[in-house]
Protein backbone atom coordinates (compact mmCIF):
# COMPACT_ATOMS: atom_id res chain seq x y z
CA UNK A 1 0.00 0.00 0.00
CA UNK A 2 1.45 3.16 -0.86
CA UNK A 3 0.99 5.35 2.16
CA UNK A 4 3.02 8.59 1.16
CA UNK A 5 2.57 9.94 -2.66
CA UNK A 6 3.56 13.45 -4.26
CA UNK A 7 2.56 14.08 -7.83
CA UNK A 8 4.21 16.82 -9.36
CA UNK A 9 4.49 19.29 -6.32
CA UNK A 10 4.90 22.72 -6.10
CA UNK A 11 5.14 24.52 -2.98
CA UNK A 12 6.14 29.03 -3.62
CA UNK A 13 6.44 30.72 -1.07
CA UNK A 14 6.78 34.94 -1.14
CA UNK A 15 9.78 36.16 -0.65
CA UNK A 16 9.23 38.61 2.31
CA UNK A 17 11.08 42.04 0.56
CA UNK A 18 10.67 44.42 3.13
CA UNK A 19 7.18 45.21 4.23
CA UNK A 20 3.91 43.83 3.54
CA UNK A 21 1.13 46.09 2.60
CA UNK A 22 -2.45 45.63 1.74
CA UNK A 23 -1.99 45.93 -1.82
CA UNK A 24 0.18 43.23 -1.61
CA UNK A 25 -2.52 40.61 0.02
CA UNK A 26 -4.86 42.00 -2.43
CA UNK A 27 -3.34 41.14 -5.62
CA UNK A 28 -2.71 37.75 -3.64
CA UNK A 29 -6.40 36.87 -3.13
CA UNK A 30 -7.42 38.25 -6.67
CA UNK A 31 -4.72 35.60 -7.69
CA UNK A 32 -1.98 37.83 -9.66
CA UNK A 33 1.00 36.16 -10.03
CA UNK A 34 3.39 37.01 -7.83
CA UNK A 35 7.03 37.81 -9.75
CA UNK A 36 9.02 37.43 -6.18
CA UNK A 37 7.88 34.08 -5.28
CA UNK A 38 10.00 31.25 -4.51
CA UNK A 39 9.94 27.85 -4.91
CA UNK A 40 11.06 25.96 -2.25
CA UNK A 41 9.85 22.74 -3.88
CA UNK A 42 9.40 21.67 -7.91
CA UNK A 43 7.54 19.22 -10.02
CA UNK A 44 8.42 16.95 -7.00
CA UNK A 45 7.24 13.02 -7.62
CA UNK A 46 7.79 10.25 -5.70
CA UNK A 47 5.87 7.48 -3.31
CA UNK A 48 6.63 5.63 -0.50
CA UNK A 49 4.72 2.31 0.42
CA UNK A 50 3.83 0.89 3.80
CA UNK A 51 6.58 -0.14 6.05
CA UNK A 52 10.11 1.49 3.88
CA UNK A 53 12.43 3.93 5.93
CA UNK A 54 13.05 7.04 3.54
CA UNK A 55 15.89 9.75 3.96
CA UNK A 56 15.68 12.84 2.41
CA UNK A 57 18.99 14.42 2.14
CA UNK A 58 20.21 18.06 0.64
CA UNK A 59 21.92 21.17 1.34
CA UNK A 60 20.34 23.88 3.97
CA UNK A 61 17.74 25.35 1.82
CA UNK A 62 17.18 22.54 -0.87
CA UNK A 63 13.52 22.12 0.34
CA UNK A 64 13.13 19.16 3.08
CA UNK A 65 11.52 20.88 5.85
CA UNK A 66 9.07 22.30 3.61
CA UNK A 67 8.44 18.88 1.74
CA UNK A 68 8.54 17.29 5.75
CA UNK A 69 5.58 20.20 6.12
CA UNK A 70 3.42 19.05 3.40
CA UNK A 71 3.78 15.36 4.39
CA UNK A 72 2.07 16.03 7.57
CA UNK A 73 -0.24 18.52 6.03
CA UNK A 74 0.37 21.36 7.71
CA UNK A 75 1.01 23.75 4.86
CA UNK A 76 -0.80 22.59 0.97
CA UNK A 77 0.39 22.17 -1.55
CA UNK A 78 0.67 25.39 -4.32
CA UNK A 79 0.33 22.90 -6.95
CA UNK A 80 -0.15 18.97 -7.28
CA UNK A 81 -1.20 16.88 -5.11
CA UNK A 82 -0.39 15.07 -1.96
CA UNK A 83 -1.68 11.83 -0.30
CA UNK A 84 -0.99 10.73 2.71
CA UNK A 85 -2.67 7.52 4.23
CA UNK A 86 -1.94 6.85 7.96
CA UNK A 87 -1.37 8.59 11.62
CA UNK A 88 1.57 10.76 11.07
CA UNK A 89 3.59 11.26 14.05
CA UNK A 90 6.10 14.26 13.78
CA UNK A 91 9.35 14.87 15.19
CA UNK A 92 9.58 18.22 13.64
CA UNK A 93 10.90 20.79 16.21
CA UNK A 94 11.04 18.72 19.21
CA UNK A 95 9.09 21.00 21.99
CA UNK A 96 6.89 23.10 19.93
CA UNK A 97 3.84 23.46 22.26
CA UNK A 98 5.54 23.35 25.58
CA UNK A 99 5.25 26.03 27.62
CA UNK A 100 7.98 27.48 30.19
CA UNK A 101 5.88 27.97 32.68
CA UNK A 102 4.16 24.68 33.35
CA UNK A 103 5.68 21.66 34.86
CA UNK A 104 7.20 18.66 33.19
CA UNK A 105 3.76 16.72 34.36
CA UNK A 106 1.07 19.44 32.52
CA UNK A 107 3.24 19.66 29.72
CA UNK A 108 3.33 16.11 28.83
CA UNK A 109 -0.57 16.09 29.76
CA UNK A 110 -0.55 18.94 27.03
CA UNK A 111 1.84 17.72 24.33
CA UNK A 112 -0.02 14.58 24.31
CA UNK A 113 -3.47 16.05 23.83
CA UNK A 114 -1.56 18.30 21.20
CA UNK A 115 -0.52 14.88 19.42
CA UNK A 116 -3.75 13.71 19.16
CA UNK A 117 -3.33 11.38 22.32
CA UNK A 118 -7.18 10.38 24.33
CA UNK A 119 -7.72 11.28 27.41
CA UNK A 120 -7.35 7.57 28.25
CA UNK A 121 -3.80 7.02 26.09
CA UNK A 122 -2.26 9.94 28.30
CA UNK A 123 -3.06 8.40 31.46
CA UNK A 124 -1.72 4.89 30.24
CA UNK A 125 1.04 6.35 28.57
CA UNK A 126 2.32 8.91 31.22
CA UNK A 127 4.69 6.73 33.12
CA UNK A 128 6.09 5.16 30.05
CA UNK A 129 7.00 8.49 28.92
CA UNK A 130 8.16 9.72 32.44
CA UNK A 131 10.69 6.68 32.35
CA UNK A 132 11.81 6.81 28.96
CA UNK A 133 13.10 10.41 29.82
CA UNK A 134 14.23 9.31 33.14
CA UNK A 135 13.45 12.59 34.37
CA UNK A 136 11.56 11.81 37.57
CA UNK A 137 12.87 14.23 39.85
CA UNK A 138 12.60 17.38 38.02
CA UNK A 139 8.76 16.21 36.64
CA UNK A 140 6.89 18.68 39.20
CA UNK A 141 9.02 21.69 38.13
CA UNK A 142 8.17 24.32 35.71
CA UNK A 143 9.88 23.75 32.31
CA UNK A 144 11.42 26.68 32.68
CA UNK A 145 14.40 25.49 35.17
CA UNK A 146 14.99 22.26 32.65
CA UNK A 147 18.41 22.43 30.35
CA UNK A 148 18.00 22.83 27.21
CA UNK A 149 19.02 18.59 26.83
CA UNK A 150 16.44 18.06 29.83
CA UNK A 151 13.73 19.77 27.91
CA UNK A 152 14.62 17.61 24.34
CA UNK A 153 14.02 14.57 26.45
CA UNK A 154 10.91 15.25 27.75
CA UNK A 155 9.91 16.12 24.02
CA UNK A 156 11.06 13.22 22.38
CA UNK A 157 10.06 11.02 24.79
CA UNK A 158 6.12 12.45 24.10
CA UNK A 159 6.54 12.42 20.50
CA UNK A 160 7.59 8.66 20.53
CA UNK A 161 5.67 7.22 22.54
CA UNK A 162 2.81 8.25 20.41
CA UNK A 163 2.61 4.94 18.43
CA UNK A 164 2.60 6.33 14.80
CA UNK A 165 1.77 4.78 11.73
CA UNK A 166 4.03 7.13 9.73
CA UNK A 167 7.33 8.62 11.93
CA UNK A 168 8.73 11.90 10.67
CA UNK A 169 12.31 13.06 11.82
CA UNK A 170 13.70 15.98 11.11
CA UNK A 171 17.29 16.48 12.31
CA UNK A 172 16.50 15.48 15.72
CA UNK A 173 18.45 12.88 16.49
CA UNK A 174 20.91 14.99 18.96
CA UNK A 175 18.74 14.76 21.83
CA UNK A 176 20.91 14.62 25.02
CA UNK A 177 24.18 13.10 25.68
CA UNK A 178 25.53 10.41 24.41
CA UNK A 179 23.67 7.73 26.50
CA UNK A 180 20.26 9.20 26.10
CA UNK A 181 21.08 9.71 21.99
CA UNK A 182 21.54 5.98 21.76
CA UNK A 183 18.18 5.34 23.94
CA UNK A 184 16.62 7.44 20.96
CA UNK A 185 17.83 5.74 18.18
CA UNK A 186 17.15 2.63 19.39
CA UNK A 187 13.41 3.20 19.96
CA UNK A 188 13.96 4.76 16.58
CA UNK A 189 15.13 1.15 15.20
CA UNK A 190 12.02 -0.71 17.39
CA UNK A 191 9.83 1.97 15.96
CA UNK A 192 10.69 0.74 12.35
CA UNK A 193 11.44 -2.90 12.74
CA UNK A 194 7.84 -3.32 13.75
CA UNK A 195 6.95 -2.48 10.28
CA UNK A 196 5.81 1.46 10.34
CA UNK A 197 7.21 4.24 7.49
CA UNK A 198 9.86 6.41 8.43
CA UNK A 199 10.85 9.11 6.67
CA UNK A 200 14.25 10.92 7.81
CA UNK A 201 15.47 13.95 7.78
CA UNK A 202 19.58 14.01 8.98
CA UNK A 203 23.44 14.90 8.33
CA UNK A 204 24.71 12.05 9.71
CA UNK A 205 25.16 9.27 6.96
CA UNK A 206 26.02 6.86 8.52
CA UNK A 207 22.84 6.46 10.81
CA UNK A 208 20.55 7.18 7.75
CA UNK A 209 22.42 4.28 5.96
CA UNK A 210 21.95 1.94 8.54
CA UNK A 211 18.15 3.31 9.60
CA UNK A 212 17.15 3.73 5.67
CA UNK A 213 16.75 1.63 2.65
CA UNK A 214 15.88 4.57 0.41
CA UNK A 215 16.82 8.15 -0.17
CA UNK A 216 15.60 11.34 -1.40
CA UNK A 217 18.44 14.00 -2.54
CA UNK A 218 16.54 17.09 -2.78
CA UNK A 219 18.45 19.98 -4.62
CA UNK A 220 17.08 23.60 -5.10
CA UNK A 221 13.50 22.36 -4.56
CA UNK A 222 13.73 19.68 -7.17
CA UNK A 223 14.40 16.19 -6.37
CA UNK A 224 17.64 14.67 -8.06
CA UNK A 225 18.29 11.57 -7.08
CA UNK A 226 15.90 8.73 -5.85
CA UNK A 227 17.48 4.92 -4.73
CA UNK A 228 19.13 3.06 -2.51
CA UNK A 229 20.75 5.25 0.06
CA UNK A 230 24.31 3.76 0.03
CA UNK A 231 23.96 5.46 -3.60
CA UNK A 232 22.42 8.27 -3.07
CA UNK A 233 24.57 9.01 -0.08
CA UNK A 234 27.83 8.06 -2.19
CA UNK A 235 26.42 10.21 -5.15
CA UNK A 236 25.39 13.50 -2.59
CA UNK A 237 29.37 13.50 -1.42
CA UNK A 238 30.47 13.41 -4.43
CA UNK A 239 29.05 15.93 -5.62
CA UNK A 240 29.69 18.26 -2.22
CA UNK A 241 33.30 17.36 -2.32
CA UNK A 242 33.75 18.19 -6.33
CA UNK A 243 32.03 21.64 -5.88
CA UNK A 244 33.15 23.20 -2.52
CA UNK A 245 32.94 26.43 -3.53
CA UNK A 246 28.84 26.12 -3.46
CA UNK B 1 -7.36 20.02 2.64
CA UNK B 2 -8.37 17.53 5.58
CA UNK B 3 -6.31 17.23 8.78
CA UNK B 4 -4.30 14.46 9.80
CA UNK B 5 -5.11 15.00 13.56
CA UNK B 6 -7.72 12.59 14.61
CA UNK B 7 -7.39 12.84 18.37
CA UNK B 8 -9.84 13.97 21.38
CA UNK B 9 -11.13 16.99 20.83
CA UNK B 10 -12.66 17.68 24.10
CA UNK B 11 -9.09 16.28 25.73
CA UNK B 12 -7.51 18.94 24.20
CA UNK B 13 -9.46 21.68 24.53
CA UNK B 14 -10.10 20.91 28.35
CA UNK B 15 -5.82 20.95 28.34
CA UNK B 16 -5.77 24.26 26.57
CA UNK B 17 -8.07 26.09 28.88
CA UNK B 18 -6.26 24.86 31.66
CA UNK B 19 -2.84 25.96 30.27
CA UNK B 20 -4.18 29.38 29.55
CA UNK B 21 -5.59 30.19 33.19
CA UNK B 22 -2.84 28.33 34.66
CA UNK B 23 0.14 30.32 32.90
CA UNK B 24 -2.24 33.59 33.76
CA UNK B 25 -2.29 33.49 37.62
CA UNK B 26 0.61 31.62 38.29
CA UNK B 27 3.07 34.21 38.30
CA UNK B 28 0.92 36.57 40.19
CA UNK B 29 0.76 36.72 43.77
CA UNK B 30 -2.93 38.25 43.85
CA UNK B 31 -3.74 35.48 41.56
CA UNK B 32 -8.24 35.01 40.75
CA UNK B 33 -8.24 38.88 42.80
CA UNK B 34 -6.96 40.54 39.39
CA UNK B 35 -10.75 39.28 37.50
CA UNK B 36 -12.27 41.07 40.73
CA UNK B 37 -10.28 44.00 41.02
CA UNK B 38 -10.87 45.60 37.58
CA UNK B 39 -14.99 45.55 37.73
CA UNK B 40 -14.89 47.08 41.06
CA UNK B 41 -12.26 49.96 40.40
CA UNK B 42 -14.15 50.81 37.66
CA UNK B 43 -17.24 50.78 39.55
CA UNK B 44 -16.37 52.83 42.10
CA UNK B 45 -14.61 55.52 39.34
CA UNK B 46 -18.17 55.70 37.16
CA UNK B 47 -20.23 55.86 40.41
CA UNK B 48 -17.92 58.44 41.36
CA UNK B 49 -18.16 60.34 37.89
CA UNK B 50 -21.93 59.96 37.91
CA UNK B 51 -23.39 60.37 41.53
CA UNK B 52 -20.97 63.60 42.41
CA UNK B 53 -19.25 65.02 39.49
CA UNK B 54 -22.08 64.40 36.76
CA UNK B 55 -25.10 63.24 38.97
CA UNK B 56 -28.10 61.90 37.35
CA UNK B 57 -31.20 59.67 38.55
CA UNK B 58 -30.28 56.15 38.01
CA UNK B 59 -30.98 54.69 41.72
CA UNK B 60 -28.19 51.96 42.98
CA UNK B 61 -25.65 53.26 40.45
CA UNK B 62 -23.05 50.77 41.24
CA UNK B 63 -25.09 47.73 40.79
CA UNK B 64 -26.61 49.83 37.46
CA UNK B 65 -22.52 50.06 36.10
CA UNK B 66 -21.60 46.70 37.17
CA UNK B 67 -24.45 44.99 34.82
CA UNK B 68 -22.66 46.75 31.96
CA UNK B 69 -18.62 46.41 33.22
CA UNK B 70 -18.90 42.89 33.87
CA UNK B 71 -20.16 41.53 29.94
CA UNK B 72 -18.10 44.73 28.42
CA UNK B 73 -14.76 43.51 30.39
CA UNK B 74 -14.98 39.92 29.23
CA UNK B 75 -16.24 41.04 25.87
CA UNK B 76 -13.02 43.21 25.41
CA UNK B 77 -10.28 40.48 27.51
CA UNK B 78 -11.65 37.45 25.00
CA UNK B 79 -12.15 39.75 22.24
CA UNK B 80 -8.52 41.39 22.47
CA UNK B 81 -6.64 37.84 23.53
CA UNK B 82 -8.53 36.02 21.13
CA UNK B 83 -7.50 37.63 17.92
CA UNK B 84 -3.91 37.72 18.10
CA UNK B 85 -4.25 33.99 19.62
CA UNK B 86 -3.18 32.77 16.28
CA UNK B 87 -0.35 34.74 15.45
CA UNK B 88 1.12 33.93 19.17
CA UNK B 89 1.22 30.08 19.06
CA UNK B 90 3.25 30.64 15.53
CA UNK B 91 5.17 27.98 16.67
CA UNK B 92 2.14 25.03 17.35
CA UNK B 93 0.40 26.22 14.35
CA UNK B 94 3.37 25.45 12.30
CA UNK B 95 4.17 22.43 13.54
CA UNK B 96 1.82 20.26 14.62
CA UNK B 97 -1.29 19.49 13.25
CA UNK B 98 -3.87 20.70 15.33
CA UNK B 99 -7.58 21.58 14.24
CA UNK B 100 -6.43 25.59 14.00
CA UNK B 101 -10.52 26.76 15.63
CA UNK B 102 -9.44 24.96 18.87
CA UNK B 103 -6.52 27.29 19.29
CA UNK B 104 -9.14 30.86 19.41
CA UNK B 105 -11.94 29.11 20.84
CA UNK B 106 -9.76 27.44 23.93
CA UNK B 107 -8.41 31.33 24.65
CA UNK B 108 -11.78 32.93 24.15
CA UNK B 109 -13.31 29.63 27.03
CA UNK B 110 -10.51 30.01 29.53
CA UNK B 111 -11.64 33.41 29.84
CA UNK B 112 -14.89 32.56 30.57
CA UNK B 113 -13.34 30.97 33.87
CA UNK B 114 -12.44 35.09 34.58
CA UNK B 115 -16.10 35.59 33.77
CA UNK B 116 -17.52 32.92 36.00
CA UNK B 117 -15.50 34.70 39.39
CA UNK B 118 -16.81 38.64 37.96
CA UNK B 119 -20.56 36.89 37.48
CA UNK B 120 -19.97 35.59 41.15
CA UNK B 121 -19.25 39.05 41.98
CA UNK B 122 -22.12 40.47 40.34
CA UNK B 123 -24.75 38.24 42.11
CA UNK B 124 -23.16 38.66 45.56
CA UNK B 125 -23.56 42.73 44.88
CA UNK B 126 -27.00 42.42 43.40
CA UNK B 127 -27.58 39.95 46.64
CA UNK B 128 -25.97 43.24 48.63
CA UNK B 129 -27.98 45.83 47.51
CA UNK B 130 -31.05 44.22 48.27
CA UNK B 131 -32.62 42.25 45.03
CA UNK B 132 -33.36 39.10 45.99
CA UNK B 133 -33.35 36.26 43.31
CA UNK B 134 -36.17 35.68 41.09
CA UNK B 135 -37.18 33.24 38.41
CA UNK B 136 -35.99 35.25 35.83
CA UNK B 137 -32.50 34.52 37.40
CA UNK B 138 -32.92 31.14 35.10
CA UNK B 139 -32.25 33.38 31.58
CA UNK B 140 -29.06 34.04 32.84
CA UNK B 141 -26.89 31.03 31.71
CA UNK B 142 -28.67 31.04 27.90
CA UNK B 143 -28.16 34.71 27.93
CA UNK B 144 -24.15 34.13 28.99
CA UNK B 145 -23.85 31.26 26.75
CA UNK B 146 -25.25 33.52 23.78
CA UNK B 147 -22.40 36.03 24.56
CA UNK B 148 -19.63 33.43 24.76
CA UNK B 149 -20.87 32.26 21.13
CA UNK B 150 -21.15 35.52 19.57
CA UNK B 151 -17.11 36.58 21.25
CA UNK B 152 -16.47 32.86 19.52
CA UNK B 153 -18.09 34.07 16.05
CA UNK B 154 -15.76 36.83 16.49
CA UNK B 155 -12.72 35.68 17.71
CA UNK B 156 -12.55 33.24 14.65
CA UNK B 157 -13.04 35.91 11.50
CA UNK B 158 -10.48 38.41 14.03
CA UNK B 159 -7.78 35.70 14.70
CA UNK B 160 -7.65 34.62 11.07
CA UNK B 161 -7.38 37.73 9.33
CA UNK B 162 -4.62 38.98 12.19
CA UNK B 163 -2.70 36.24 10.15
CA UNK B 164 -2.52 38.50 7.29
CA UNK B 165 -2.94 41.76 8.67
CA UNK B 166 -1.05 42.11 12.06
CA UNK B 167 -2.94 45.55 12.19
CA UNK B 168 -6.12 43.95 12.74
CA UNK B 169 -5.49 43.51 16.93
CA UNK B 170 -5.29 47.39 16.44
CA UNK B 171 -8.22 47.25 15.07
CA UNK B 172 -10.15 45.49 17.83
CA UNK B 173 -8.67 47.54 20.17
CA UNK B 174 -9.64 50.74 19.40
CA UNK B 175 -13.41 49.13 18.24
CA UNK B 176 -13.54 47.90 22.09
CA UNK B 177 -12.62 51.95 23.29
CA UNK B 178 -15.24 53.09 20.73
CA UNK B 179 -17.89 50.43 22.36
CA UNK B 180 -17.32 51.35 25.88
CA UNK B 181 -19.01 54.29 24.14
CA UNK B 182 -21.40 53.02 22.43
CA UNK B 183 -23.18 50.09 24.51
CA UNK B 184 -25.41 51.64 27.63
CA UNK B 185 -22.58 50.76 30.57
CA UNK B 186 -23.50 53.94 32.51
CA UNK B 187 -26.65 55.33 30.27
CA UNK B 188 -29.95 54.01 30.26
CA UNK B 189 -31.74 52.81 26.97
CA UNK B 190 -34.66 55.01 27.42
CA UNK B 191 -32.31 58.30 26.82
CA UNK B 192 -31.34 57.21 23.66
CA UNK B 193 -32.94 58.62 20.96
CA UNK B 194 -36.33 56.16 19.46
CA UNK B 195 -34.60 55.79 16.01
CA UNK B 196 -31.18 53.95 17.08
CA UNK B 197 -32.87 51.63 19.96
CA UNK B 198 -33.13 48.97 17.29
CA UNK B 199 -29.77 49.12 16.69
CA UNK B 200 -28.71 48.95 19.88
CA UNK B 201 -30.89 45.85 20.85
CA UNK B 202 -29.37 44.42 17.35
CA UNK B 203 -26.04 44.46 18.89
CA UNK B 204 -25.12 41.60 21.06
CA UNK B 205 -23.00 43.26 23.95
CA UNK B 206 -25.46 45.86 24.31
CA UNK B 207 -28.55 43.45 24.05
CA UNK B 208 -26.97 41.22 26.90
CA UNK B 209 -26.31 44.66 28.95
CA UNK B 210 -29.93 45.23 28.86
CA UNK B 211 -31.29 41.75 29.38
CA UNK B 212 -29.02 41.64 32.60
CA UNK B 213 -30.16 44.67 33.86
CA UNK B 214 -33.92 43.58 33.49
CA UNK B 215 -33.28 40.27 35.07
CA UNK B 216 -30.64 41.78 38.22
CA UNK B 217 -31.69 45.23 38.57
CA UNK B 218 -35.59 45.71 37.83
CA UNK B 219 -36.78 42.33 38.48
CA UNK B 220 -38.56 41.74 34.84
CA UNK B 221 -38.37 39.44 31.88
CA UNK B 222 -35.46 39.79 30.05
CA UNK B 223 -37.14 39.84 26.26
CA UNK B 224 -39.17 43.01 27.52
CA UNK B 225 -41.94 43.76 24.32
CA UNK B 226 -39.28 43.25 21.69
CA UNK B 227 -37.79 39.93 22.01
CA UNK B 228 -34.42 40.91 23.04
CA UNK B 229 -33.53 37.32 23.45
CA UNK B 230 -34.46 36.26 20.56
CA UNK B 231 -33.01 39.17 18.88
CA UNK B 232 -29.39 38.46 20.94
CA UNK B 233 -29.42 34.34 19.90
CA UNK B 234 -29.95 35.30 16.32
CA UNK B 235 -27.05 38.03 16.02
CA UNK B 236 -24.88 35.51 18.04
CA UNK B 237 -25.89 32.38 15.48
CA UNK B 238 -25.42 34.31 12.37
CA UNK B 239 -21.75 35.95 13.81
CA UNK B 240 -20.73 32.44 15.01
CA UNK B 241 -21.37 30.67 11.71
CA UNK B 242 -19.74 33.61 9.40
CA UNK B 243 -16.71 33.52 12.06
CA UNK B 244 -16.49 29.74 11.49
CA UNK B 245 -16.68 30.37 7.54
CA UNK B 246 -14.31 33.04 7.01
CA UNK B 247 -11.88 31.02 9.46
CA UNK B 248 -12.30 28.16 7.19
CA UNK B 249 -11.30 30.35 3.97
CA UNK B 250 -8.12 31.45 5.58
CA UNK B 251 -7.21 28.84 7.38
CA UNK B 252 -4.83 26.63 4.89
CA UNK B 253 -2.25 29.75 4.17
CA UNK B 254 -2.09 30.20 7.86
CA UNK B 255 1.39 28.24 7.47
CA UNK B 256 2.68 30.26 4.63
CA UNK B 257 1.92 34.07 6.22
CA UNK B 258 3.48 33.10 10.30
Amino acid sequence: MTVIEFKNVSKAFHRAVGQRLLRHYLEDLMGKSDPDSFHALKNVNFAIKDGESVAVIGANGAGKSTLLSLVTRLAPPSTGQVTINGRVAALLELGAGFHPDLTGRENIRLNASLLGFSRKQASELYETIVDFSELHDFIDEPLRTYSNGMMLRLAFSVAVNLDPEILIIDEVLAVGDQQFQTKCIDKIFEIRNQGKTILCVSHVGPLLESLCTRALWLDHGQLVMDGPTHEVLQAYEGRTLHAPSE
Amino acid sequence: MTSLWNGDYLFLLENLIVKDFKIRYRNMSLGVFWSLLNPLILMGVLTFVFTKVMPNAVPNFPLFVLCGLVPFNFFTVAWNNGTISIANNAGLIKRIPVPREIVPIATVLSTTIHLGIQIALLLIITLAFGRGVNVYWLWLPLLWALEVMFVCGLVLATSALDVYLRDMRYIVESACTVLFWLVPIFYTLDIVPRQYVTVYEFNPLAALILGLRRILYEGVSPNGDAGLVYKLAFTSTVTFIAGLTIFSRLKHKFFDYL
